[in-house]
C-alpha cells in the first residue's frame, strides 16, 4: 500500500495542533485568573490570594511549559509539511505570525521568569506587573493567531497572482468577516476551560475537607464568574454560527446535518450522516428549529450539501457529531454553573457532596469542547486549506514522502505520549500535595529571604516530608 | 520602494535575530549538554538555576527566526523546513524535551534522573541538529524552480555531522563561561577546566571547517582567494579573540570569558555570512530572489523597528532583576 504524504500530514498537523490547543486554551484563563489574584492581593493583603496564587502558579508553570515546547512545534510544520501553502500565503500569514511573536510570545516568556522566580527579587508592585504582563500576552497572542486562522477560513484583502497570494488591504485581511466571533468565542472558551479546572479542583479539595478557607474563596470566585460567562458563550456562539452561515454555508450544511435545501429545516439532535448515499439515518429532529437559529425565520432557507458538487463538500459526519458535543457540552455547562450559583446563595454550595463531585467530574469537559469546536472548525473548511482560494491537497509540501511523514508522525506521537503521561502525572502529584504545603511560608522568617518556599522542596513522586536543599 | 532597500534591512534584521538566538539559547543548551558531567547533583541544581528563568525568552528568538523568514524570506522557509525535514524533527523532538525537563525536574525525585538525561540529550540533540543545518546551508540545496526536489536525507553528510558537532563544542563552551559567570567556588573552577578544554576543541573545528569548506564549495573558495585581500582580517580577528579567551581563562576573570566567547562567536558567523554572501538558497536563489512582496516586508518592519527596542528593553531588565551568583541558598523557584 502507498503511504499518502497528504493523508499523513492532515493526520499529523490534526494531531499536533490539537495536543498544543489543550494547553494555550487552560493557560489563557489561568494566567488571567493568576493577574486577578495577585492584584486582589496587592489591594487587600489577604494571605489566602497569596497562597491560591501560589498554588496555581505552579500548576500554571506545568502547563505553560507544555504549551510553549508544542507551539514550537506549530510554527515550523507549516513549513515542513505545508510548504505550498506557506509559500503562497507567506506576504499576509509571515508578518501576521511575526506580529505575534514580537507582541505576544516576548511578552509572555521574558515576564514569565519574573512571575515564576522572581516572587522576592522585585517589590511587589512589580510581581503583579509580570503577571499582568503574561496574561495580556496571552490574549495578544490568541488575537494573531486567530487572526491568521479566521483569515483562513474567509480570506480577504488579497489577491493571487502568479499563485502567489499578495496583500491589497490589511484591515481587511487581518480583521476579516470571521475575527471577532471567533476571537470572542475562544476567549469565553479560555475562561470556562480555567474556571472549570479551578472549580472542580476546589472542589475536590472541599470533598476531602482540606484548605477549606482558601478553596471556598476559589470555588465561590469561579461559579459566580461560569454563571455569567457559561449563558454568554452560547451567545456568541450562536453570533458565531451565524457569521459561518454567511461566510461558509457548506460548513454549516454540515453541522445541520443538511442535505437538500429546505425552508424551515429541522435541527437534528441525532442522525448518523451517510455520505456516500447523501443521506442521513435515524434522523430526530425538532422541526423548522434550525432555519429559526439560523435565519431567525420559522421557514428561513437553509442550504443543503447537494449544492455543493462532492468534491467540494466537507466530511459530515465528524463535523455534524463534533458540533453536537461541544454544543451538549456548553449547555451542560450552563446547567451547573447556574445550579452551582444558586445553592451558593442560598450557602449550600460548600456542603453538598453531590454537587461538589459534580464540579469534580466537570474538568475535563471544557477541553473536550474545546477539540470539538477546532474540528467543526478546520474540518468544516475542508476541502480547502484556504476556503475557496486554496485546496488542501494543493498545499503539501512537494518533496515529502509517505514514509518521512510517517516516520515524523509515529516521531511526535511517541514524543507526545511521554510528554503528556509525565505532565499529568506531576499535575495530578502537585495537586495531591495540594496547596496546605504552601501555608507554612513565612518571607524571610528564617532569615533566609531568598529561599521562602522551603515547602516547594517537596518532591512530589515521593511522599517524603518536605527536606532541605533543592534546586 | 527604490529609496531604500528593505530586502538588505531584513537581512540584517534576520541576521541579528538568528545572532540573538545562537548566543542566548547557545549557552543554555551549553549548560544542558555539560549537565551530566557536572561535580554533583547540587552543582546540577544550580547550573540548571542560572538558566531557568531566562531560557524561555530565550528559545522564542528561534520563533522569531522561523516567523520572520516565513515573512521576509519565504523561500528560505518553504525550501528549509522540507529540505530537512527530519533533522527539524530531532531539532523539535531535542527542544521538547529540554524544555518540559525544566518543569519536571523541579518536581521529581525518584524520576530526576530522567530529567536529567531528557535536558542533557535534549540540548545535544538540539545543538547538534542546529550545526547541521549550518552545515547544509554551506552545502546548497537542489531545486527546481522555487520548490525542493532533493531527497530527504540529502542533508546528511560527513560534512553536516562535523558542522552539527562543531556547534556541539561552540555552545559547550559558551555554557561553561557562562557558568564561570554566574556559579563560584568548586563549580566555576570546574567550569574553567571545561571552558579551557571546548576552546580547544573549538579552535580545532574552527581550522577543520576553514580548511573543508573552500575545498568542498568552490565558491568559497573564490570569495576568500578573491580580489579582497583585506578578508583576511576576520581570520585574524578570530585567532585574537580566542587568545583573549584563554588568557582571560588562565588569569581566572570571571565576566571576561563570556564575552570574549561571544566575540569569537561573531567573527565564526561574519566568516559564514562572507563565505555564503548573497546567497539566500545555495547555490542559486539570493537573498533578493527569496524575499517575500515589499509591502508585506515594510508591514512587518514598521512593528518591529518599534517593538525590538521593547522586547530588548526588558529582556536586559530579566538579566538584570537574575543578576549576580546563583548558588545553593539563592536557588528560589516559585
Ligand atoms: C487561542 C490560542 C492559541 C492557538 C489557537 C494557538 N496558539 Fe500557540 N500559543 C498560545 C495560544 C494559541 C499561547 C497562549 O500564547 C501559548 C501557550 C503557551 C505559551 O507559551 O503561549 C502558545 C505558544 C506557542 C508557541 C511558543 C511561544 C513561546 O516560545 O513562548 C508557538 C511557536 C505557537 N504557540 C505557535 C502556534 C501556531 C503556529 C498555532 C496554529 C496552528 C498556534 N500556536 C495555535
Ligand atoms: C489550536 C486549536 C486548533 C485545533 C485543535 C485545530 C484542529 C485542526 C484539525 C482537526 C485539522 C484537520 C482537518 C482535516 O485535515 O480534516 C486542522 C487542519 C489545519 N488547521 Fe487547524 N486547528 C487549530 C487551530 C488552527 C490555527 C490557529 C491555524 C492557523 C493559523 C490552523 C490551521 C490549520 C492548517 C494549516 C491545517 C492543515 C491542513 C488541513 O488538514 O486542513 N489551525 N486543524
Ligand atoms: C453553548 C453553545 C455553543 C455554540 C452554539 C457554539 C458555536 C460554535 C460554532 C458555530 C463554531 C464554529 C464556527 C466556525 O467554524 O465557523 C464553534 C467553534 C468553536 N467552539 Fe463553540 N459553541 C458553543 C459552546 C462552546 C464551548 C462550551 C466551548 C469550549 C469551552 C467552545 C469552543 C469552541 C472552539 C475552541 C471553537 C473553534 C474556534 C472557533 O472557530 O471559534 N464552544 N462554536
Amino acid at each position: 500500500m502507498e503511504l499518502d504524504p497528504l493523508l499523513l500530514s492532515r493526520i499529523q498537523f490534526a494531531f499536533v495542533v490539537s495536543f498544543h490547543a489543550l494547553f494555550p486554551v487552560f493557560t489563557i484563563g489561568l494566567a488571567a485568573y493568576i493577574a486577578t489574584l495577585e492584584g486582589l492581593l496587592y489591594r487587600t493583603d489577604n494571605p489566602v490570594y497569596a497562597r491560591l496564587s501560589r498554588f496555581w502558579t505552579r500548576v500554571f508553570a506545568v502547563v505553560f511549559g507544555m504549551g510553549v515546547v508544542s507551539g514550537i512545534v506549530m510554527a515550523f510544520q507549516f513549513g515542513s509539511n505545508w510548504s505550498e501553502f506557506s509559500y503562497r500565503s507567506a506576504n499576509f500569514l509571515g508578518p501576521v505570525l511575526s506580529y505575534e511573536v514580537v507582541t505576544a510570545f516576548f511578552l509572555e516568556a521574558t515576564f514569565l521568569g519574573v512571575l515564576l522566580f522572581g516572587r522576592d527579587k522585585v517589590p511587589r508592585g512589580v510581581h503583579l506587573f509580570a503577571a499582568c504582563m503574561v496574561a495580556l500576552g496571552t490574549f495578544i497572542s490568541s488575537f494573531w493567531i486567530l487572526s491568521a486562522n479566521s483569515w483562513m477560513q474567509t480570506p480577504a484583502g488579497v489577491e493571487m497572482r502568479d499563485g502567489l497570494l499578495y496583500v491589497t488591504s490589511w484591515t481587511e485581511a487581518i480583521f476579516n468577516a470571521s475575527l471577532w466571533p471567533r476571537f470572542f468565542h475562544m476567549a469565553l472558551a479560555s475562561f470556562l476551560t480555567a474556571g472549570f479546572v479551578v472549580a472542580g479542583v476546589s472542589a475536590w479539595y472541599l470533598l476531602r475537607r482540606r484548605a477549606p478557607e482558601m478553596n471556598r474563596k476559589a470555588l465561590g470566585m469561579t461559579v459566580a464568574l461560569l454563571a455569567v460567562i457559561a449563558p454568554a458563550q452560547l451567545v456568541v456562539g450562536d453570533w458565531h454560527g451565524l457569521n459561518t452561515f454567511e461566510n461558509q454555508p457548506a460548513k454549516v450544511a454540515a453541522m445541520e446535518g443538511a442535505w437538500e435545501t429546505k425552508n424551515g429545516a429541522p435541527l437534528l439532535l441525532f442522525a448518523i450522516p451517510d455520505a456516500a448515499g447523501e443521506t442521513n439515518h435515524l434522523e430526530v429532529g425538532i422541526p423548522n428549529l434550525a432555519s429559526l437559529i439560523l435565519t431567525h425565520e420559522l421557514d428561513g432557507e437553509v442550504r443543503g450539501l447537494k449544492e455543493w458538487a462532492p468534491a467540494d463538500r466537507p466530511p459530515v459526519g465528524i463535523v455534524f457529531w463534533s458540533f453536537r458535543v461541544m454544543v451538549a457540552i456548553g449547555v451542560l455547562m450552563i446547567v451547573v454553573a447556574i445550579t452551582g450559583l444558586i445553592q451558593r446563595l442560598r450557602g449550600r454550595l460548600f456542603d453538598s457532596p453531590r454537587l461538589l463531585r459534580v464540579f469534580t467530574w466537570m474538568i475535563p469537559l471544557p477541553f473536550a469542547a474545546v477539540l470539538a469546536g477546532w474540528f467543526v472548525t478546520d474540518i468544516g473548511r475542508q476541502p480547502y486549506l484556504i476556503y475557496g482560494v486554496l485546496r488542501t491537497a494543493d498545499g503539501v509540501t512537494p518533496s515529502l514522502t509517505g514514509g518521512m511523514a510517517l516516520f515524523s508522525l509515529v516521531g511526535f506521537i511517541a514524543v507526545y505520549a511521554v510528554i503528556f503521561t509525565a505532565g499529568l502525572y506531576y499535575l495530578l502529584r502537585l495537586i495531591q500535595a495540594g496547596p496546605e504545603s504552601l501555608e507554612d511560608t513565612p518571607d524571610a522568617a528564617d532569615g533566609r529571604p531568598k529561599r521562602p518556599f522551603s515547602a516547594v522542596d517537596t518532591r512530589l513522586d515521593e511522599h517524603a516530608a518536605p527536606e532541605g536543599a533543592r534546586g | 520602494m527604490e529609496l531604500i532597500d528593505l530586502t538588505l534591512i531584513w537581512i540584517a534584521i534576520i541576521g541579528l535575530g538568528v545572532f540573538m538566538y545562537v548566543l542566548m539559547d547557545g549557552f543554555d543548551l551549553g549548560v544542558g549538554i555539560l549537565f551530566p558531567f557536572a561535580p554533583d547533583e547540587p552543582s546540577r541544581d544550580i547550573m540548571m538555576n542560572t538558566v531557568a528563568p531566562v531560557w524561555d525568552g530565550n528559545e522564542t528568538w528561534l520563533v522569531l527566526g522561523g516567523a520572520g523568514l516565513l515573512a521576509a524570506f519565504p523561500l528560505v522557509y518553504a525550501v528549509f523546513l522540507p529540505a530537512l525535514y527530519i533533522g527539524v524533527f530531532l531539532l523539535l523532538a531535542g527542544l521538547i524535551f529540554r524544555g518540559v525537563a525544566f518543569e519536571f525536574r523541579f518536581k521529581a525525585n525518584r524520576s530526576r534522573y530522567l530529567w536529567n538525561w531528557s535536558f542533557f540529550g535534549g540540548s545535544l540533540v538540539a545543538s547538534f541538529a542546529q550545526g547541521a543545518v549550518v552545515g547544509a546551508y554551506i552545502q546548497g540545496f537542489e531545486t527546481d524552480g522555487f520548490t525542493y526536489v532533493g531527497g530527504p536525507l540529502d542533508w546528511l553528510t560527513p560534512f553536516t555531522v562535523m558542522t552539527g558537532l562543531a556547534l556541539v563544542a561552540g555552545y559547550t563552551l559558551l555554557g561553561a563561561t557562562w557558568l564561570v559567570l554566574k556559579t563560584e567556588g568548586p563549580l566555576q573552577s570546574w567550569a574553567y577546566a571545561v571552558a579551557r578544554c571546548m576552546l580547544g576543541a573549538v579552535m580545532l573545528f574552527f581550522v577543520i571547517i576553514s580548511v573543508w569548506t573552500p575545498l568542498a564549495e568552490g565558491r568559497v573558495m573564490e570569495r576568500w582567494l578573491g580580489n579582497m585581500d583585506w578578508l583576511w582580517i576576520f581570520p585574524l580577528v578570530t585567532l585574537a579573540a580566542a587568545a583573549w579567551l584563554w588568557r582571560a581563562i588562565e588569569n581566572r576573570r570571571e565576566g571576561v570569558p563570556f564575552v570574549a566567547t561571544l566575540v569569537l562567536f561573531i567573527t565564526f558567523y561574519v566568516g559564514l555570512l562572507i563565505s555564503m554572501w548573497p546567497l539566500a538558497v545555495p547555490p542559486d536563489h539570493t537573498f533578493w530572489d527569496a524575499a517575500s512582496a515589499p509591502g508585506s516586508q515594510l508591514f512587518l518592519l514598521i512593528g518591529v523597528l518599534f517593538i525590538t527596542p521593547v522586547i530588548l528593553g526588558y529582556t536586559a531588565w530579566t538579566y538584570w532583576v537574575f543578576r549576580g551568583k546563583v548558588t545553593v541558598e539563592s536557588s528560589g523557584y516559585h
